[in-house]
This record gives structure tokens, C-alpha cells and sequence, in this order.
């Protein structure tokens, strides 16, 4: 058999095998124990031909309702937004692409910088001192954030807002449980991080308070109060952001967070059906040496030329093994260079308009559900998203907007059992007046 | 490579020019003051790059000729799997139906991402001789870590929450005790002997009744296959412990072995090495753990089944499930490549894969024997290991010899490690290379050994032809500076 991945000849063979001196591949394989030996061939398809594997996943993929044909209202952490084309052809080019981790700096400054570029714009964003190369997505970032408060004031407790993603609070438990860490719920009150129930809860064992802002239902949290408080407890503050909204809002690091993390999917990553996205995690001088994953530094050369390169390793896996501030080692670094180009296409000014655009154009739906009669029940400043409270299931209004074309929002009742009939949607810059108007009149016919 | 000064896209910034293309707003336009509340609206805008769109691809484009990968040349980096990626990948994870669709979205509309999946999943089940796949870890290390987690939890519901060891080898990746303590493992390090296998009579020493599991690579890190596997298999099990099959080297073994027939009770993958999806700089990856009958209770939530109906759902009713482990279902896109690779190459050319990347390591090993140590003079399997120690002794360290293989245009092989090899230097070439280009790259280095004997200091003070030459890491280390700041 020949393929076009495999450029071996049967001379080549022949030749390679006379320099081994041996006669034939299988002679190769001889110190796999007889006993364990796959012999044969794995039971999966047949290989296909380029055009013909091509038509097949053409035709899987058409059985999904996408984004594009569809007009989506569905966010929930992830979001359809307006993806600068400069940002694929970018990442496209395979210098970057098929490029490994880049640990030998002289052939790899092109990655290096831009990840070193990637961290200043975080950081920028965040109003924190500095920023990581990336982390797998922003539900893992947060569990690091937790793992790492916990290791930094060597207490045993995180409080987490009931108002954080419930799938990033899913993982924060999960990887506390690996630490023996524990994990108390912070309640909401409308819609909001309850203060009282906090200030209830904070104690001498408090590693870490931590929130999300805007939170899961778009409401913008009072994180100012909320890090005080956990700072009067000694604590940490940590705070998962959508990167997007702080082009408006003020940033975590203006507002006492000792930690910011959340996903960069908002700039310039498609919804991809929940991945790759791009995890970020910012913090303090302070808690520089004990950051998670890649830190790229500047430095010079032999010659005093400016030039970038991996540094601070002797936090990480390779070098220090059980002792690391984490276990991560591959990262999200082709997503950090997507959303590297995707802020620097929105630039200073794109990034305040199209932050300023979601919150308007939420306004704007928020008043035509209320004038169609719908309720919502969360009254606070929001960002991109709103509740609204339906009379019919959320699972049937959504199979029936999917018959117009549109994605509906997300069902808060599978989640939250005091949000059974109550909604998430998200109104992006993408979504027009006219698409708002519709979804709220599709809604209004379905709920009477 | 261009040699002269590279700015920061910061550095091109000019106020009043833009890179973007906003829709209008079409809505009335209302005061931010007026929709938020006193001090939340920031005082001081991002300091964000202000460029049009030709400079912003000018500068990356310059970047990334600053960039070595797969595609610029050769790239025989041991442990990493540098393959060919294929285009087709990356045509079929930007089909709209893939890259635009929403994890949250009802079932009923991403039935076809969810097929593939669970393609996916049926395939490295068959591939790894496992039971059950889930394919939600985001690389190798979160892979390792889902599933110490789940042995932790598999001997906590037989009321043996008391095993806290978690035995690696001496030349094991690095990763592995670091996710053994993530996930509350204290690590014991078993040593190899001198054929550069596990000791078996210290793993023997080792073990007891507080050894939860033991972490294997085989082949190990030295290219070299673990041939008393089934004993070790037997050593930890006849003690109660789970054996876990690090799959980094899996391109070595693939149609040859498989995990789950050699005593292994569960293993990761990565996606990104052996199953073609790109590296992308250091990521994203794919890390799936497959996991034997006694596991599949553990595995994290969801786990994707197919319905007697033939339609694909993804399971939350899972009571002793180690939780999640990442928000939504794993790097899709990077799983949608690595099934498009897997049906790219069918069951003839998976095989053909493992042998041709394992002859043509033992090519380039013997053809490099004559200039450099060999450690263990054995066959290899997907990749090998020389030492640099006869260089070392004329005062070339095996750092100086990388460096000056970048003056051939090659990226060097991976350096000082395993650990337990002096002045290391592991070459791992792929199947996807052709002899001329071994051949070359063998010459880069018998030509370099000679260098070393006759003209060191060409060697010692290399790179000369990169656009920078070597970087000041003390100094990066020292006075970090992890940002541009605006002077």
C-alpha cells in the first residue's frame, strides 16, 4: 500500500534495512512478548480517499444546526460574536500551526512574541500585573485559581458564588476534591452574589472568595464589596471575567482581585462545540512564582537584540516534577495567538464599541420582552445577557424557534431548580434589531 | 529568517487607525452611565494595539517567519510526535456544521458532531484494547490527572481510600507525578536498571498495600519497549493497584500492542501527537483516557452514549462519576481532526504508520552509532536516545550541538531528558519523513561530531544564522518582564 502521509519506497525499506542489518520490519517488533502481540489489523473503517472523506463529514456535519444558518440567542459562557477574517488566515499559516512549544527560543521568536503580546493585552484588559501564556479554558483556569489560593494561604475552603458558571463550579469541585479542598456555595439573591449569606460564611479557613463577572445571568456583580470581604477574612479574591465586557467595565485588578481567569473564546474563537477555547489567568506581582503553565519573559540576546523566552520554568511540571504549582504542560497557545489577533483587529476603540454594543442591544431586548408582557426577574445592571421567565417549557419554545431559524436561549431550568420556565439569552453585536424583535414576537405567540 | 529588530505590535500602534468592521447599531443608542451603575464603567480604556488590517498581517506574518514548525523543515523531537498535519484536518474542523455550533445547544441539533464523536470513541476503544473512551480531558497531563482521579475514586468505593502512592519510573515524562499530586498522590520513583527498563525487583520493593497505581510509558522515554510488561502488570495487581498506560509514545506500538492487552487498565492519548491534530505552539490538545470494565463507572460526566433508537445522548445520570473535569465535552475541533486522520489512514496504514516510524528511528540510530554513545544498544521503537558525553569531553555540550542544528535548518531533537541519561539527545524522526531527509539530517549531525574534533568553537558558539542568537534566560528569570510597558 502506498498513501500520501508515507513517503517509504520499497527501496528505501530495503536499503534501511541492510544499514539495521536485519531483514525484515517485523524483526523490529520482536521484544513485544508473544503474548501480547496485536497481530492483524485494528476492526475501524477502511481508509477513504481525500474526496470522498471529505463528502462523508460534509454531510455529518450538515445533520447539526449551526450558527451561521441559524440566528442564535444562546450564550451561557460561550458566545456568537463577530470573528475579525484577518483572525483565521493568521492562524492558518503553519509556521504557527505545526509548531511545538517553543523551548528552543532562537527558531521560535515568532510564537514567543506573540504570546508575549497576548500576555500584555490580558493583562491590559484585566488591570492585573501580568498574565499567563493561556490554560485549557476558563472552567479550568478558575478550578487553578482555586488550587492555587488554597496553596498560597494554606487554608482548606473555597467559597463559590452559586451566580459562576454551573459547569466551571462542576470542575472547581472536582479538582478540590483531588486536593481535599472544600467547596461551599455561595447563594444569589436576585440574580446577585448574596453579601449577607457571604459575610455568613467567610471564616479563618476561607482560601478563596470567587465569583464571576458578569455573572452567569449577566448581572454585574459589586465585586468591590466582595473583595473586601474576603480580604478582611484573609483570603484571596478571585474573579472569572469574560474578557469582553472589561473593555467596558472596570477591571478586577482596579477592584481588588488577586486572581482573574475566564476564556478568550469572546474574541475571535468559534463556539467549535465546546472546544478548543482559550483559558487566561492574570494576577499579581505577588503570585508571579506561582502561576500555572507557560510564562513568556524578555529578554536579550548575545548581541543585546530584544528577544522572548519561556521563563520562570522552575514552577512547571518538567522541571520540578510532584513539586509544580500545576500538572499543565500543552496549553491553548494557537487560541492565545486567535485572540491575540482578534483584540488587536478590535483594538482600543473596537473592543470599548462592541462591549458597548452587547450591553445596548441587551437593553433593547430587555425592554421588548418586558413590553410583549414577559417578565424579568433580575433587575441589575447586566452585560450580554438577560432572564427572562416563560409560562411554557424553555425546551419546547426552543424546538419551536428552531422551526424559524433561531437557536433560543439557554434552559436555566436544568440547572438551577428555582429557574424551572426561565431562560438565558444572549444578545450579541451580531444580532440585529429586526432578529431581536422576531425572537421576542416568536416567543410572545408560543407563550400566551 | 529576517535579522533585524522585530516590534511589538504595541510598538506600531498609531491612534485613529482601525483593524475592525463592526455591524451598526441599529438599536437606540443609550449612555453607558444611564445602564450602569457609579464606578463601574472603567476609568483608563485597555491600552489595545491601534493598526489597520494590512499591518496587522504584515506583523504576524514577519512573526511567524520567526517561526520554525512541521511544515518549515524537519522537527525530531523526541516524546512530541512532530508529524505531518494534514490539510484536510483543518478543512474539515472549519466546516460551519463543526466550527459553528454551541455546546449548549438541544441534542436533537448536534446529532452529527455527536456520531463523530462517538466514531471517535468506538475507534480508540478498538485502537487502545480498552472498554470505555471518554473524550473530555484537553491534553495528556488532564488526561493522566482524569484518570488517577478516577482510581481514586474506584479504590474509595472499595473502601481502600487508604492507597496514596502513585509509582513512576525514573525516566518517566514529567507530567505524571505532577498530575499524581494534583490528584492527591504522593509519588514513588522506581529506578531502571541497565538495559533502561524498570527494575523489577525494585518495583517489587516498592509496592504494598498503599500503592494505588503504577504509571507507565511504554515504550519508555528511552524509544525502548518494557518487555516484562506482563509482569509488572502482575506485580501491581497482585498488591490491589491500577496500572495506567501514558499513551505520549503510542505511534510506536499502534496494530503492534495495545494497552489494554498488556495488563494496562487505563490509559490517555494524545490526540495531538500520534493522531495528527496539530500542536498549534504548544497547544490545544486532546487527551482522552480509555479505561477497562471495572472504571467506567468513575469516567466524568457526561459520558456519550448511543440510544437504542440510534440517536446519540450525552448521559448525566452517573452517581459514582468523578465530576467534570472541563466545562462542555473536550477540544472538539481537535477531536474532529483526529477522527478525520484515523479515517484518513484506516487499518492498514495505522499499521503501516508504527512501522515505518519505528524503522526509521532504528535507521537514523544506527547510521548516528558510530559518532555518538549509545546508551542502550537495542532495537528502539518509535524514537531513540544518544548520549553526548564523548562531545562532552571535548568540551561541546550536547545544549551547544542543539544549537548548532539550527544552523542547518532542523529542529534540534529533545535535550536532557530522560533524566537518567547523561547529556541526552532523543530523536524522534515519524513515519512521515522521507529517507533523504534522514539522511540529511544524519549528516547534519555526523558533520557537527566532526566539527566537535576539529573546529569546537563553531559549535560551542552557535546559532550564527538565527535571527537572534542565544537568549539571556538568567536575566528573564532574574528581572521578569512578562509585559510591554508603555514608556
Amino acid at each position: 500500500m502506498t498513501h500520501r502521509y508515507l513517503p517509504m519506497t520499497e527501496i528505501d525499506k530495503k536499503e534501511m534495512l541492510e544499514t539495521i542489518g536485519i531483514n525484515s520490519i517485523d524483526e523490529l517488533f520482536s521484544d513485544i512478548p508473544e503474548k501480547v502481540r496485536f497481530n492483524g489489523l485494528y476492526n475501524i473503517p477502511k481508509a477513504k480517499s481525500e474526496s470522498a472523506l471529505l463528502k462523508e463529514l460534509k454531510q455529518l456535519a450538515a445533520k447539526n444546526s449551526d450558527t451561521d444558518a441559524n440566528v442564535s440567542f444562546l450564550g451561557a459562557g460561550i458566545y456568537n460574536h463577530y470573528k475579525p477574517i484577518i483572525v483565521d488566515h493568521v492562524i492558518s499559516r503553519s509556521e504557527f500551526y505545526t509548531a511545538y512549544t517553543p523551548y528552543q527560543p532562537e527558531i521560535s521568536q515568532g510564537e514567543l512574541q506573540a504570546i508575549f503580546e497576548f500576555q500584555t493585552m490580558i493583562a491590559e484588559l484585566t488591570g492585573m500585573d501580568l498574565a499567563n501564556s493561556s490554560m485549557y479554558d476558563g472552567g479550568t483556569s478558575l478550578a487553578e485559581a482555586g488550587m492555587l489560593a488554597a496553596a498560597h494561604t494554606r487554608r482548606k475552603k473555597l467559597l463559590v458564588s452559586e451566580a459562576i458558571h454551573p459547569e466551571y463550579r462542576d470542575v472547581v469541585a472536582t479538582y478540590a476534591k483531588g486536593q481535599s479542598i472544600e467547596v461551599v456555595t455561595i447563594p444569589t439573591k436576585d440574580g446577585v452574589t448574596d453579601i449577607e449569606s457571604l459575610k455568613g460564611l467567610l471564616d479563618s479557613d476561607t482560601a478563596a472568595v470567587m465569583v464571576q463577572y458578569p455573572n452567569f445571568f449577566g448581572q454585574i456583580e459589586d465585586i468591590k464589596t466582595i473583595g473586601e470581604l474576603a480580604h478582611d477574612a484573609k483570603g484571596l479574591f478571585v474573579v472569572s471575567s469574560n474578557p469582553l465586557a472589561l473593555g467596558i467595565l472596570t477591571p478586577p485588578g482596579k477592584l481588588g482581585a488577586d486572581i482573574t481567569v475566564g476564556d478568550a473564546q469572546p474574541f475571535g474563537i468559534p463556539e467549535s462545540f465546546g472546544g478548543p477555547y482559550c483559558g487566561y489567568f492574570a494576577t499579581t506581582k505577588q503570585l508571579m512564582r506561582k502561576v500555572p503553565g507557560r510564562l513568556v519573559g524578555e529578554t536579550v540576546d548575545q548581541e543585546g537584540r530584544r528577544g522572548f523566552v519561556l521563563t520562570l520554568q522552575a514552577r512547571e511540571q518538567h522541571i520540578r516534577r510532584e513539586k509544580a504549582t500545576s500538572n499543565i504542560c500543552s496549553n491553548q497557545a494557537l487560541l492565545a495567538l486567535a485572540s491575540s489577533v482578534a483584540m488587536t483587529a478590535l483594538g482600543k476603540k473596537g473592543v470599548q464599541e462592541m462591549a458597548k454594543q452587547n450591553i445596548v442591544k441587551t437593553r433593547f431586548a430587555k425592554n421588548a420582552f418586558e413590553a410583549a408582557g414577559f417578565e424579568v426577574p433580575f433587575q441589575g445592571a447586566h452585560f450580554n445577557e438577560i432572564v427572562v421567565k416563560t409560562k411554557k417549557s424553555v425546551q419546547e419554545i426552543n424546538k419551536n424557534l428552531l422551526e424559524k431559524g433561531i437557536i433560543g436561549g439557554f434552559d436555566l431550568g436544568r440547572v438551577y431548580p428555582d429557574l424551572e420556565n426561565h431562560v438565558l439569552i444572549a444578545v450579541t453585536e451580531l444580532r440585529t434589531k429586526e432578529e431581536i424583535e422576531s425572537l421576542v414576537a416568536e416567543m410572545g405567540a408560543y407563550n400566551a | 529568517m529576517h535579522n533585524e529588530n522585530q516590534s511589538l505590535i504595541f510598538e506600531l500602534t498609531k491612534e485613529g487607525r482601525v483593524g475592525y468592521s463592526l455591524p451598526e447599531l441599529d438599536v437606540e443608542d443609550i449612555d453607558l452611565s444611564e445602564l450602569l451603575p457609579e464606578g463601574s464603567i472603567r476609568e483608563e480604556a485597555a491600552e489595545l494595539p491601534e493598526v489597520a488590517e494590512l499591518d496587522i498581517m504584515r506583523h504576524y506574518t514577519a512573526l511567524s517567519r520567526r517561526n520554525h514548525g512541521v511544515d518549515s523543515g524537519f522537527y525530531p523531537l523526541g516524546s512530541c510526535t512532530m508529524k505531518y498535519n494534514p490539510k484536510i484536518n483543518e478543512n474539515v474542523a472549519r466546516i460551519s456544521g463543526f466550527a459553528n455550533i454551541h455546546p449548549l445547544q438541544d441534542e436533537s441539533t448536534v446529532q452529527g458532531a455527536m456520531e463523530l464523536l462517538y466514531n471517535l470513541q468506538t475507534s480508540l476503544v478498538e485502537i487502545t484494547g480498552m472498554d470505555e473512551v471518554t473524550l473530555q480531558p484537553a491534553a495528556g497531563a488532564h488526561g493522566e490527572w482524569t484518570a488517577l482521579m478516577m482510581i481514586r475514586a474506584f479504590h474509595e468505593a472499595n473502601g481502600e481510600g487508604h492507597r496514596n502512592k502513585v509509582i513512576v519510573p525514573d525516566s518517566a515524562h514529567g507530567t505524571n507525578p505532577a498530575s499524581a499530586a494534583v490528584a492527591g498522590f504522593e509519588t514513588i520513583t522506581v529506578k531502571s536498571n541497565e538495559d533502561g527498563l524498570v527494575d523489577l525487583d525494585d518495583l517489587r520493593r516498592v509496592v504494598g498495600e498503599d500503592t494505588a497505581a503504577l504509571m507507565l510509558t511504554n515504550p519508555n522515554t528511552l524509544g525502548l519497549f518494557e518487555e516484562n510488561i506482563i509482569e509488572m502488570a502482575d506485580i501491581i495487581h497482585s498488591v490491589g493497584g491500577k496500572v495506567y498506560y501514558d499513551g505520549a509514545n503510542l505511534n510506536a506500538v499502534m496494530s503492534k500492542a495495545r494497552p489494554g492487552d498488556m495488563g494496562f487498565d487505563c490509559v490517555h492519548l494524545n490526540l495531538h501527537k500520534t493522531f495528527t491534530g496539530p500542536h498549534g505552539g504548544g497547544g490545544p490538545g486532546s487527551g482522552p483516557v480509555g479505561v477497562k470494565a471495572d472504571l467506567i463507572p468513575f469516567l466524568p460526566k457526561p459520558v456519550l452514549v448511543k440510544k437504542e433508537d440510534g440517536t446519540f445522548h450525552f448521559d448525566y445520570d452517573r452517581p459514582q462519576a468523578i465530576g467534570r473535569v472541563k466545562p462542555y465535552y473536550g477540544n472538539f475541533g481537535i477531536n474532529v481532526r483526529a477522527y478525520t486522520y484515523i479515517r484518513t489512514m484506516g487499518p492498514e496504514g495505522l499499521k503501516e504508520v508504527t512501522e515505518y516510524a519505528v524503522l526509521n528511528a532504528n535507521y537514523m540510530m544506527r547510521r548516528l552509532e558510530p559518532y555518538f554513545d549509545l546508551p542502550y544498544n537495542r532495537h528502539c521503537k518509535h524514537e531513540f536516545v544518544l548520549s553526548g558525553r564523548r562531545q562532552k569531553k571535548l568540551g561541546v555540550r550536547t545544549l551547544d550541538m542543539a544549537k548548532r542544528l539550527l544552523d542547518f535548518g532542523y529542529h534540534p531533537p529533545t535535550i536532557y531528558f530522560p533524566l537518567n541519561v547523561e547529556e541526552g539527545m532523543m530523536i524522534e524522526p515519524t513515519e512521515t519523513e522521507s529517507k533523504e531527509t534522514l539522511d540529511a539530517f544524519c549528516d547534519a549531525m555526523i558533520q557537527i561530531a566532526k566539527e566537535t574534533e576539529e573546529n569546537p568553537s563553531i559549535v560551542q558558539e552557535a546559532p550564527h544564522t538565527t535571527v537572534v542568537s542565544r537568549l539571556d534566560e538568567t536575566r528573564a528569570a532574574r528581572t521578569p518582564v512578562l509585559r510591554y510597558q508603555k514608556l
